[in-house]
């Protein structure tokens, strides 16, 4: 195999939690870094953590590499070692080729300026030659899709625009490593499948490329390679599927012993626990996908209460909602509760494709919308199947070939 | 490709690059060249959003020196102040000289508000950094040519007749922006981390004002002559009026060794600067 293009070896950086020492430790780094003894770099001082912790690992041209991890795991300050900004306080990094990262969209706009002018300056920060910005502006506006607004100040455009615009300055970059930080998630549907057009090609012409996102999505989708973190350190680094499920088996450890902070309500009546059932009425935590499911919410009413609605939310864990049942919705009409009691729902397909789900449970008054109590991440649910399938749910289908 | 690659290698460690005095000013000489352009886009973008905010704008670079002259004017004309004789008529005298701090005020604060500015994208973006203080340089050089004018008005309506040497007062005023912009880029690190040193840049400032030959010469006698030996705006700044009025420069060699010596502290300051700013992009966050 060749060379790889990136090396990182036991390469360690540590950050300061408090700000005003976080300062006073800069001003004595300058010192020690400007009589060359800079050697004390083991030591963890006070308020101090490793954000990222001994870490190696080895890039080569043509990959795509995803990180992966929980906010503070250590993805970004890695990235930004790899781009030169911050250096390790242990190890080494070696870097062949030119880097480039797709970090800051739009660095050094300037709002009053035009988008032409803006463009300008912002290819220059990015590192682009008078030649190769004067050669590429027309691909550049065209991508961007701006058109008519290019001669207006940025102030006047919409957000989407701005991003739009900065995006496609840097999608023009032709570097040997390219460095992504959570910016494929901006824009609508069409100018984001543009971008991942555009990573592919670069990655076809060779670009070795480290892509950061919450969006597991867009990482499986590019990359077949990903590293996860935890706390600074790597805990996986492999095939993306594997990657994405110890990144979720990480986040649950998290969320296990996360104490319900967000919980409220009247108080009438509370929800006990939930969970989840088999068929067979047995606890379970992790199905394949199409199984069929009970959902079990336990409640106990400390008076007597008229008709209560359940609701039960279902995330991805982490991230957006993906469906809701509510008794009112279809048209279940609880009746008078009073002491301990649990009521079932019954999925008898749990469609939704692999992935770790989280349930909220939330009682509310027969109104509605005054709650009873809510419970976040009262419960959680883990999908796994084989099917390299992307979206949310699977549907139950039948093909026909006619001819 | 491969081959060029191999010529690319990029080493990140921990270890201070000043360890490497040698390769640490080549790559500050490299950078240097190659940030031109870039620094001069950013200069170009900052006019241009100055200007283009301002109903008045240029209007705003002579207005400072005047309204300053014109107090003194005023103070001396009616006794307020006493001020001993200057060689030339005092209104040239304060003109010229609050012109020239000016210049030297805009050099000071150059290099630091430059990098302030700069802080959105420097702390996400890699960029040559030596780009800030170039277009903070050629800033400085554009507002002083803007406030040339007032000089070449106060020439023309005092009839002062030039002499040859005023061809050489550019290079005197370079050196003048070279001391603004090295004491600048020393303070810039720290003035970065704590905001303690714009806010008080000022102020010292005003201090200096005072103990330096811009509205008065400062007296020959003991202490107040100490003033002149220990601080370098002096010589410069009389070897500037004077090259302009006189033709020659009175105290020639404190002239020279100034320049001298801040020509080598400005190198030290700019590599200062070029080490400094990682651990100041990691402590001020992203």
């Amino acid at each position: 195999m060749s060379n790889p293009v990136i090396k990182v070896n036991h390469v360690s950086k540590k950050f300061c939690r408090s700000l005003k020492r976080s300062l006073w430790y800069g001003v004595l780094d300058l010192g020690a870094e400007l009589v060359g003894n800079n050697q004390n770099h083991d030591a963890l001082r006070k308020d101090e953590f490793w954000a990222v912790k001994d870490v190696s690992f080895q890039v080569h041209a043509g990959e795509t590499v995803g990180l992966i991890g929980h906010n503070g795991a250590g993805k970004t300050s890695l990235l930004r070692m790899l781009g030169g900004l911050i250096k390790p306080d242990k190890g080494e990094i070696e870097i062949r080729g030119r880097v480039q990262a797709l970090i800051a969209l739009g660095a050094g706009f300037n709002p009053v300026l035009t988008g032409r002018e803006n463009i300008i300056i912002n290819a220059s920060l990015l590192g682009f030659s008078k030649e190769q910005i004067k050669k590429r502006f027309d691909e550049i506006v065209d991508f961007s899709g701006i058109g008519e607004f290019l001669d207006m100040p940025v102030q006047s455009y919409s957000s989407g625009m701005t991003v739009r615009l900065g995006f496609s300055v840097a999608a023009f970059l032709e570097p040997d490593i390219l460095l992504v930080d959570e910016v494929l998630s901006v824009g609508d549907l069409a100018f984001r499948t543009k971008c991942q057009v555009r990573i592919q090609e670069l990655r076809n012409n060779g670009v070795a490329i480290i892509l950061v996102s919450h969006n597991l999505h867009t990482i499986s989708h590019i990359c077949n390679r990903s590293i996860t973190l935890e706390k600074g350190q790597i805990i996986y680094d492999g095939d993306t599927e594997t990657a994405i499920d110890v990144y979720r088996d990480s986040l649950l450890k998290t969320y296990k012993n996360f104490d319900n902070v967000i919980r409220g309500g009247t108080g009438e009546i509370k929800i006990q626990k939930v969970e989840i059932l088999n068929p067979q009425n047995e606890k379970l935590d992790e199905i394949r996908v199409g199984e069929g499911i009970k959902i079990r919410l336990y409640y106990r009413a400390f008076k007597r209460v008229e008709n209560p609605i359940f609701n039960v939310v279902i995330h991805i864990l982490n991230g957006y909602q993906v469906t809701g049942i509510r008794s009112d919705v279809d048209r279940i009409s609880t009746g008078y509760l009073e002491g301990d009691g649990y009521i079932d729902i019954a999925i008898p397909c749990f469609n939704l494709l692999p992935n770790a789900y989280t349930l909220d449970a939330v009682i509310f008054h027969s109104d509605g919308y005054t709650f009873y109590d809510r419970v976040n991440h009262a419960s959680h649910l883990i999908v796994r199947g084989g099917n390299e399938i992307n979206g949310i749910a699977y549907l139950p289908h039948e093909w026909e070939t006619v001819k | 490709m491969n081959r060029e690659l191999e010529n690319d290698l990029i080493i990140y460690k921990a270890e201070s690059s000043i360890r490497k005095p040698a390769r640490l000013i080549s790559e500050l000489l490299k950078n240097l060249f190659q940030s031109k352009d870039l620094a001069w886009r950013i200069f170009v973008r900052d006019i241009s959003a100055q200007y283009r905010q301002s109903l008045l704008g240029i209007f705003w670079a002579f207005f400072p020196p005047i309204v300053t002259s014109l107090i003194f004017i005023l103070l001396q004309s009616r006794n307020i102040i006493s001020i001993s004789e200057t060689s030339i008529p005092y209104p040239v005298y304060v003109l010229i000289g609050t012109t020239l701090w000016q210049i030297f005020t805009d050099s000071l604060n150059a290099p630091l508000r430059a990098t302030i500015a700069a802080k959105p994208f420097l702390v996400k973006i890699y960029f040559p950094h030596e780009a800030l203080i170039l277009s903070a340089f050629y800033l400085v050089v554009f507002n002083t040519l803007i406030r040339a004018t007032i000089i070449i008005v106060v020439f023309v309506y005092f009839g002062i007749q030039p002499t040859w040497a005023i061809l050489m007062a550019p290079f005197a005023i370079l050196v003048l922006i070279l001391i603004g912009m090295c004491l600048g880029l020393f303070l810039t690190p720290i003035g970065m981390l704590y905001s303690d040193i714009s806010t008080s840049l000022p102020i010292f400032t005003q201090l200096l004002f005072f103990a330096t030959p811009v509205v008065y010469n400062i007296p020959d006698r003991f202490p107040f002559s100490i003033l002149n030996v220990i601080n370098p705006v002096s010589p410069i700044l009389t070897g500037i009026r004077d090259l302009m009025t006189v033709g020659y420069i009175n105290n020639l060699n404190n002239f020279l060794i100034v320049a001298f010596v801040f020509l080598i502290a400005s190198f030290i300051a700019l590599i200062i600067y070029r080490v400094s700013l990682p651990i100041i992009i990691e402590k001020i966050g992203s």
